[in-house]
């Protein structure tokens, strides 16, 4: 019997792209839709997806859930969870449409919550490590359950199929994000869940990811140290867990997240100014489990931004082009250009060098800290 | 030579001999002809050892008593001409460190002559397993 | 002439065509294994001196020699081998405890063998360590948990002492006493030309040395021995000795002719005494007492070094290990029961303890659920043999390996293992003046920096193979790993698959 994700690592190659419009326009996902397509050759229609930002205005300060349920008891199961823990202050099933080539679909269920109040109280936890306990109880706990998206105001959409055709059964030209990423994936075996498909969420973090990590169990096995669990065995699981780390339960900001996922050789630290230098390798020091290496370039939204960043041998291509508000990152040019031809700007960042882009609004204000 | 790390195992004596007796396998080189004698002897104390070899003086009183002309200094190495050599033996005897020998035939002298003809690297150099002895250049 | 029951383990060959008679054997050979006859000028073996250390073979000039094990056999017995025969018969004799030097020689499972590394194909690629930057600096020490920073975003928290490696590799604790000055010399030598860093053993630390105090941890034993404030604050780190994986539950014993006037001074203790490291530390009875020493020497330190905790690798060594990180200590430094002796009584190291491998799996593992891995650095010991070892070890979650024997034979040691006798031919675990002077450390430093260069070359080949360019993302990294021939339980607590799953 094939092995599914979780019970088995399985390798893939990919493409990613994002977009991030700086002053917060709102753009349709079918944008990011046509970008991707432009990289079928990518992916080998084994998996992929996209996340938006901004899409849920109207609920924006409630948790939105998108869960996979493999049957109903899991969905019974789980809502009986939920009702424990959480407010639901909405539940619809996501609005699909029928698509050919997308098959074996589960049931795909959204909800918008809050943490009830007491509970919160009572479990002495931060909001978000409420949030995400729960979350992660609910993925290693009940049978046949998934929760793929946990964040505020922004949502995942992901399913095993090529990404466009993707795109049109999660119907997402009805979503308008000012931010969105998408993923193809190609991977190298047979993989039929749709929880291992990409993008891979943990509250508003999201990441795209193309790459083979070869820390990967050095990586995992210090995480699982704070609680996560990693129950898909993917690379990009585990990226999303240690910026999850990084981020909210050590406050570092995005650019020192980078500086130690793809810290700078040891050669290049011993040149940095001393404070620098101390700074730098206090971090590589400290955080050395989760330095990541092997080839990967990934694309991580959070509320209000997108961070770029490859390994830091650059083992990976990626590029970054800018045209007004808005900064594009794909895989391959040929994706920004297919939707927006006349870039003020396109270059290849170099490996480890974060490109992050927040929205204006977002500026000054401390990101994470 | 560095007498710190001498160990006595007179290894050099014997390469010593073997190199200068122009065979090419040890062992037939000591079967033929027991009359060796090395250009260099180990000295045995009570806990220091030392092997003692031409200290190839720059001004050698070898040289200076030689009735043929036969000892000279080249680049630095002291050098008997055989050919000069009458055997009359005056180097042996001035020889303030006994680095001056008999050949096996007894009609001429030799000495060290830190293994020139032998390839460069002087024999004992190589095979001493200690490092106790090294070639070092003086200026 | 009493009945001599013991055969000769061991027989020496000399070639009589390719004998110069250059004597050298006999004048190399402190067990006077050979010896010449002036008189028929003749030389003569004798069998029943030679431990087999191969000194008059590798200075024989001709190759004539060379040692091979008697044939002569008892009636051949499965259950009573040869070798447990003649242990009963000394026994018999002496009505002593028998001691054995080096580490545990029976057949019981390497687990080094039966693991095996991964490589990259196609779905990433290997890196070239001639290419590309390829790192092994390692860190040792406990790490921050929780980063603080001030109002302008700058870190204000300061790490712990650590000790910084350029690779992980340090060489294991060998007292002066056990081995001999020039051996400690070229070790500390070499430690300081390669970064990294050699371990005083519970024999303090000689005037001569103090030097190298950078590159040196500094043990405190049960003995005491030569411990003091100056000697504290001359290493780099200081490690408690709780036990030793060659003879895990018990002390030392130096005896008093290898107590010399250099020795005394530096144990401080009398010439000519008995140096005893007894069994257990006295006024360590329990875990609390560990974490009262281990506070003492940081105080006496100012906080300013990191200190190890080293312990054999025995049967509930998880759960100690779990009580020594949350006992101050920086680092848990364990010894496998294949682990190197100087002396010890020979049952205890061919029976107590664990293989190093299965004690490392299994304290990573535990120190991880229990969420205190990144309190202290794993260092282990206990025969790492090469440096594929060392990869295992690290993707099994070590963050670097003490070498001892293999320290030992790069400097000459040849595991005769008879160190005991105090007779080395190598001038490593001797202190007669004669013999110790057959180790110039200008050589043996050289060979030791040789080796771990060669090694630290192999370890990044093997790393750019599995696409990690940095060492910290092999440690612990257990996907790397592959058993071969590993029952099911085994592979449990190794944490790995089967190879081919």
């Amino acid at each position: 019997m094939i092995k599914r994700e979780g019970e088995i690592r399985i390798p893939s190659g990919c493409a990613i792209c994002g977009f991030i419009n700086k002053s917060g326009k709102k753009v349709s996902g079918d944008v990011i839709v046509k970008s991707i397509s432009y990289m079928h050759d990518r992916s080998n229609g084994l998996g992929g997806g996209f996340a938006g930002y901004g899409i849920y205005p109207e609920y924006k300060d409630l948790y939105a859930f998108h869960i996979f349920f493999e049957d109903l008891n899991a969905r019974v199961e789980t809502e009986r969870f939920l009702e424990k823990y959480f407010d639901i202050v909405n539940l619809s099933r996501i609005p699909v449409k029928k698509v050919k080539s997308i098959t074996d679909s589960p049931l795909i269920w959204r909800y918008f919550v809050e943490p009830i109040s007491t509970k919160l109280a009572a479990s002495q936890l931060d909001e978000k490590e409420y949030v995400v306990q729960k979350v992660l109880k609910i993925n290693s706990d009940i049978k046949g359950a998934y929760v793929f998206s946990s964040g505020k105001n922004m949502g995942v959409f992901k399913a095993v199929g090529f990404p466009e055709d993707i795109g049109e059964f999660y119907r997402l030209e009805e979503y308008e994000g000012y931010m969105w990423t998408a993923h193809g994936r190609y991977p190298t075996n047979t993989p039929g869940w749709w929880g291992g498909a990409h993008p891979f969420a943990l509250l508003d973090h999201t990441i795209v990811h193309n790459g083979e990590i070869s820390s990967y169990d050095a990586n995992r096995r210090f995480v699982e140290m704070f609680g996560y669990v990693c129950t898909l065995l993917t690379d990009t699981e585990v990226i999303t867990y240690i910026f999850d780390y990084l981020t909210r339960r050590q406050n570092l900001s995005y650019t020192d997240v980078a500086n130690i996922i793809a810290a700078p050789f040891w050669e290049h630290i011993e040149r940095m100014e001393p404070n620098q230098r101390e700074k730098f390798k206090f971090f590589r020091n400290t955080f050395s489990s989760l330095l990541i290496t092997g080839p990967f370039s990934i694309l991580v939204g959070f509320e209000g931004g997108l961070m770029a960043l490859n390994d830091r041998l650059k083992l990976r291509s990626m590029v970054a082009a800018e045209k007004d508000d808005t900064l594009y990152v794909a895989s391959e040019e040929c994706a920004i250009r297919a939707i927006c031809p006349d870039v003020d700007k396109i270059w290849s960042p170099k490996g480890g060098e974060p490109i992050i882009a927040t929205l204006y609004e977002k500026e000054g204000a401390s990101i994470c800290r | 030579m560095n007498e710190e790390w001498c160990l006595g195992c007179h290894l050099c004596e014997y390469f010593c001999a073997f190199v200068n007796s122009g065979e090419k396998y040890m062992p037939k080189a000591f079967a033929l002809n027991r009359q060796n004698v090395p250009n260099i002897t180990v000295e045995e104390g009570d806990r220091i050892n030392f092997a003692v070899n031409c200290r190839q003086c720059d001004e050698p009183l070898c040289k200076k008593g030689c009735i043929t002309g036969a000892i000279s200094v080249k680049d630095g190495v002291v050098t008997i001409d055989t050919e000069k050599c009458v055997g009359c033996f005056t180097c042996i005897l001035s020889c303030p460190y006994g680095a001056v020998v008999p050949n096996k035939e007894g009609k001429a002298a030799k000495k060290c002559e830190l293994c020139i003809s032998n390839g460069g690297i002087p024999a004992c150099v190589t095979n001493c397993p200690n490092r106790a002895i090294v070639l070092e250049e003086v200026y | 002439m009493p009945i001599n029951y013991i055969y000769p383990e061991y027989e020496i060959i000399r070639d009589k065509n390719k004998c110069i008679k250059c004597k050298v054997c006999v004048r190399q050979c402190s067990n006077e294994a050979h010896t010449y006859d002036e008189e028929l000028d003749c030389l003569y073996e004798h069998n029943e001196r030679c431990v087999n250390c191969h000194r008059c073979v590798a200075l024989c000039p001709t190759r004539a020699l060379k040692i091979v094990k008697t044939d002569h056999t008892f009636r051949e017995n499965y259950n009573f081998t040869g070798e447990l025969i003649n242990e009963i018969y000394r026994q018999a004799e002496s009505g002593g405890v028998l001691l054995s030097s080096m580490g545990n020689p029976k057949p019981f499972p390497v687990y080094w063998d039966k693991l095996l590394i991964n490589a990259s194909q196609v779905t990433n690629p290997s890196i070239d360590p001639l290419r590309e930057p390829m790192e092994t600096k390692v860190f040792l020490g406990k790490k921050v948990s929780k980063v603080e920073f001030d109002e302008n975003g700058e870190v204000i928290t300061k790490g712990y002492p650590n000790l910084e490696l350029s690779m992980p590799i340090l060489f294991s604790a060998m007292s002066y006493g056990s081995i001999s000055k020039n051996a400690h010399e070229a070790l500390a030598r070499a430690a300081q030309e390669l970064g990294i860093y050699y371990n005083t053993g519970e024999g303090g630390l000689h005037k001569d040395f103090y030097k190298y105090g950078k590159n040196t941890i500094v043990q405190v034993a049960s003995g005491r021995f030569g411990v003091h404030k100056g000697y504290l604050e001359a290493g780099a780190a200081i490690e408690i000795k709780m036990g030793q994986g060659a003879k895990p539950g018990i002390g030392g014993h130096l005896p008093g002719e290898k107590i010399g006037e250099d020795i005394s001074a530096t144990r401080m203790i009398p010439q000519g005494t008995d140096a005893i490291s007894p069994a257990p530390h006295h006024d360590i009875y329990s875990i609390e007492d560990l974490r009262q020493l281990v506070y003492s020497l940081k105080e006496a330190t100012n906080y300013e070094k990191p200190v190890i905790v080293k312990i054999a690798a025995v049967h509930n060594v998880a759960a100690i290990a779990s009580g020594i990180a949350r006992s101050g200590a920086d680092i848990i430094a364990i010894d496998g029961f294949r682990g190197g002796t100087g002396a010890a009584p020979t049952r205890i190291r061919d029976n107590v303890g664990i293989p190093i491998e299965l004690a490392l799996a299994a304290v990573d593992q535990r120190l991880r659920e229990e969420g205190i891995r990144n309190e202290v650095s794993i260092v282990i010991a206990g025969s790492i043999r090469n440096s594929a070892d060392i990869v295992k070890a690290v993707a099994l979650g070590a963050d670097a390996v003490y070498i001892g024997t293999a320290a030992l034979l790069a400097i000459g040691c040849h595991l005769c293992r008879d160190c005991q006798s105090g007779k080395c031919n190598w001038g490593i675990a001797t202190q007669r003046e004669d013999l110790v002077k057959r180790l110039n450390p200008d050589i043996a430093y050289k060979r030791l920096v040789n080796l771990l260069t060669a090694w630290n070359h192999e370890i990044m080949e093997m790393m750019g193979g599995m696409g990690i360019n940095s060492i910290e993302a092999l440690r612990g990294n257990r996907l790397m790993l592959r058993g071969v021939g590993l029952n099911e339980k085994e592979l449990e607590i190794f944490g790995i698959k089967h190879a081919g799953e």
